[in-house]
């Protein structure tokens, strides 16, 4: 495989807040690639300036061999772009808002209505394509928006959180086109702070946190990395303190990392069943009742946890 | 060769894109069902009521405005200057401008004002001509006293009343301006012994005959085309029409602007960005949006009012031309304003005082603003004042030279704002390559 994208140590600056501090990654062509990472870590900048929306401040990156700060119209023909806000004219109806799109990447004539009708079927909106998209559903819209990243065939597509508060069927429904264009050919740069969307879409993920890319690789390496950590996740009732459970549990031998978040403790340990007998003493003896206790294979969510001490949804 | 015909390609695809976004613009525009309102409904709304308010859909008019106004004429006075009133509101000086009828009652002539059916009735008192001029048998050859011709005006008719009441104020100026040179002269005979004080009346009343006699131009309907030609009118509604219009011309220009903003806002600037399409190819395209929307706007509602209150636009590429350089000025309004503004709410209350003030210096009300000469000066700055002038010289029998310099200042205006837009734009950081 040769490389769709390859960043070399871009970084944005905004006065004295580095919001990405030089990053350095590559994609492969018919790659599947995600940026996980939680919200505020940089993912959406990175994006921004690979897909020359602005200038980084230092460093560069090059997309189908063009660098994106000196030949952006060379790359923003190759690259399609799905924001995370919908991007989209409410008054003018789906198949109209594809056209106008379409028109804006240089297509016309019959091959544009063509590709229209093409777009609308890919997501499922045919016989909606004539409303306006006022009327549409939220997924409704969102896959619009999807399909706006489509019309002209990228080579690499970028989707900036595409399923953020959506409903569950209409995230399947996300998740199973960008497989599809993949399987395609399509080369995906995928932001998420989903950890299952990063497991189940990539072929490779890079976390990246305060702007920089603390981790880099297949699932199984970066599980790999932390030495085959299991996860116990310890759900307490609404009026305990997961915090004081979690300082607690730091005591327990062989436990590596805690975290509290959300009414839960959870936290990383070579094996957790063998912790689990130590783990309800401790939370007994400190007063704090357990409603129900998940052990989770090595994840990205312990990755995540062991690189940075903190839970991926802070 | 190849080169050349690549070159032109380029050109034209970046053409396309400036059409792509506008017609997307004005597409939009068109589906605002509020924005509808106040670009079409609005200004007809307003030209109606006012034509209403002005008097411009009273009487027996034949839809040409300012004539055929209406009047009731009682004249009592059995002397000469109340026969020469009489004679001057149905000279051929006044042309088509009134429409007397005579009547013989005070009484019955207040009541037709009352009632709606004329602007005004004029009433001679009797004995009027012999309070000017001094009477056969009066030996000092003062006149006998004062009487006064009643204006009874009806106010639903403002501008047909003033009318009337001009006729016979300028009437009844000239008239006391010959009474007091014919005292004088009469004093300074006798007192110099050259004439009698037993001719004095005789003298004083020829004096008055040579003052009042026929011919006595009082209103003079000006002529601009040659004698033989049909006198043109300026129909009040050739000044409202377009004033409205451009008064919510500025509303859309403005709306426009807003736009730009919006398409920030709402994150399909950035996707645009994203797009092959330069920013300057986005600002571009939004001028063309928001001058195809001006441009629709104006032709519809010169075209309706045209249609709704049967005037007359004249000279159709004189028409045309004002119309495209009215949308070109105003477009340029609009740019400056959304550059000029952060929000898009700053916009829209920034937008709505530009369109009253320039409503107000521009003429859009018509001349009922007395402005200082500073302030009309000033109104120079606004589309309003020269599409206005250009519309209304138009609808008089003007063609498209007669108002080319008014054609010519809209588009320098429109080149100037424009610049003057770029440079806010790229000032404030909304243009960045």
């Amino acid at each position: 495989m040769s490389g769709i994208l390859e960043a070399h140590n871009i970084a944005k600056s905004y006065g004295d807040f580095k919001a990405v501090k030089g990053v350095t990654f590559g994609i492969e062509d018919g790659e599947i690639f995600s940026l996980l990472g939680p919200n505020g870590a940089g993912k959406t900048t990175t994006i921004s300036m690979l897909s020359t929306l602005f200038a980084p401040t230092s460093g560069d990156a090059t997309i189908g061999g063009h660098s994106v700060t000196k030949e952006s119209m060379a790359v923003r023909r190759i690259i399609g772009v799905v924001p995370q806000d919908l991007a989209l004219y409410e008054d003018l109806t789906g198949r109209e808002n594809l056209s106008f799109w379409g028109q804006m990447y240089g297509l016309g004539g019959a091959a544009l209505k063509a590709r229209v009708s093409e777009v609308l079927e890919q997501v499922g909106l045919t016989d909606k394509g004539n409303q306006r998209i006022k009327t549409y559903s939220g997924g409704m819209k969102r896959r619009v928006n999807i399909g706006v990243g489509l019309l002209h065939k990228p080579r690499l597509l970028f989707m900036d959180e595409p399923t953020v508060g959506i409903d569950p069927q209409s995230r399947r429904a996300i998740l199973d086109t960008v497989k599809d264009l993949n399987r395609q050919g399509m080369s995906v740069l995928y932001t998420t702070h989903y950890m299952e969307e990063a497991q189940e879409l990539s072929h490779r993920i890079g976390i990246i946190d305060h702007g920089e890319l603390i981790a880099l690789g297949t699932l199984q390496e970066l599980t790999r990395s932390i030495g085959e950590l299991e996860t116990l996740r310890l759900h307490v009732t609404e009026d305990a303190d997961a915090g004081r459970l979690a300082e607690a549990l730091r005591t327990i031998p062989g436990v590596t990392r805690v975290d509290a978040a959300d009414h839960q403790a959870v936290l990383t340990a070579p094996d957790a069943e063998e912790a689990l007998p130590a783990v309800v003493s401790k939370a007994n003896e400190i007063g704090i009742k357990i409603r129900s206790i998940d052990i989770e294979e090595p994840n990205l969510e312990a990755v995540f946890l062991n690189l940075t001490g903190r839970a991926l949804r802070d | 060769m190849w080169l050349a015909a690549f070159a032109r390609g380029i050109e034209i695809e970046v053409m396309k894109k400036l059409f792509i976004i506008g017609i997307k613009d004005l597409t939009l525009a068109l589906r605002d069902r509020a924005a509808l309102i106040l670009m079409f409904a609005a200004p007809l709304v307003l030209t109606l009521g006012l034509g209403l308010v002005t008097g411009r859909f009273s009487g027996q008019s034949d839809n040409n405005g300012l004539r055929d106004i209406p009047v009731v004429l009682v004249n009592q006075d059995d002397g000469r200057i109340g026969a020469e009133l009489v004679n001057v509101f149905t000279s051929p000086d006044v042309g088509t401008l009134v429409k007397p009828i005579s009547d013989t009652d005070p009484a019955v002539a207040r009541k037709r004002v009352d009632d709606d059916k004329v602007a005004a009735a004029v009433i001679i008192p009797a004995g009027y001509s012999a309070s000017i001029i001094p009477a056969a048998n009066n030996a000092s050859g003062v006149p006998a006293g004062d009487k006064k011709i009643e204006i009874y005006v009806n106010p639903a008719q403002p501008v047909g009343a003033g009318v009337i009441r001009s006729i016979v104020d300028e009437f009844v100026a000239r008239v006391q301006a010959g009474r007091v040179s014919g005292l004088i002269a009469i004093t300074l005979l006798i007192e110099n012994g050259l004439l009698k004080p037993a001719d004095a009346a005789a003298y004083g009343q020829d004096f008055g005959r040579r003052q009042n006699g026929p011919a006595q131009t009082i209103i003079t309907v000006r002529r601009t085309s040659d004698a033989g030609t049909p006198p043109p009118t300026v129909d009040i509604l050739a000044v409202l029409a377009p004033g409205m219009a451009l008064l919510f011309l500025m509303y859309t220009v403005t709306r426009g602007g807003a736009t730009l903003l919006a398409e920030r806002d709402n994150g399909t600037l950035a996707r645009m960005l994203v797009t092959p399409t330069s920013a300057t190819q986005i600002i571009g395209g939004k001028v063309i949006g928001i001058f195809l929307t001006a441009v629709v706007q104006v032709a519809v509602l010169i075209v309706g009012s045209g249609l709704l209150f049967n005037l007359h636009w004249g000279d159709p590429i004189g028409v045309a031309a004002l119309v495209l350089a009215v949308a070109a000025g105003a477009t340029g309004w609009g740019m400056v304003i959304a550059a000029f503004a952060r929000t898009t709410a700053m916009v829209g209350s920034l937008g709505a005082a530009v369109m009253l003030m320039f409503g107000v210096l521009g003429g859009s009300f018509g001349d009922n603003f007395p402005l200082p000469d500073f302030l009309l000066a000033l109104g120079k700055i606004t589309p309003n004042a020269w599409g206005i002038k250009g519309f209304t010289g138009l609808a008089s029998g003007g063609v498209l030279g007669d108002v080319l310099p008014n054609i010519i200042a809209l588009c320098v205006m429109a080149v100037a704002l424009f610049a003057v837009s770029v440079w806010l734009f790229r000032r404030n950081g909304f243009i960045k390559q």
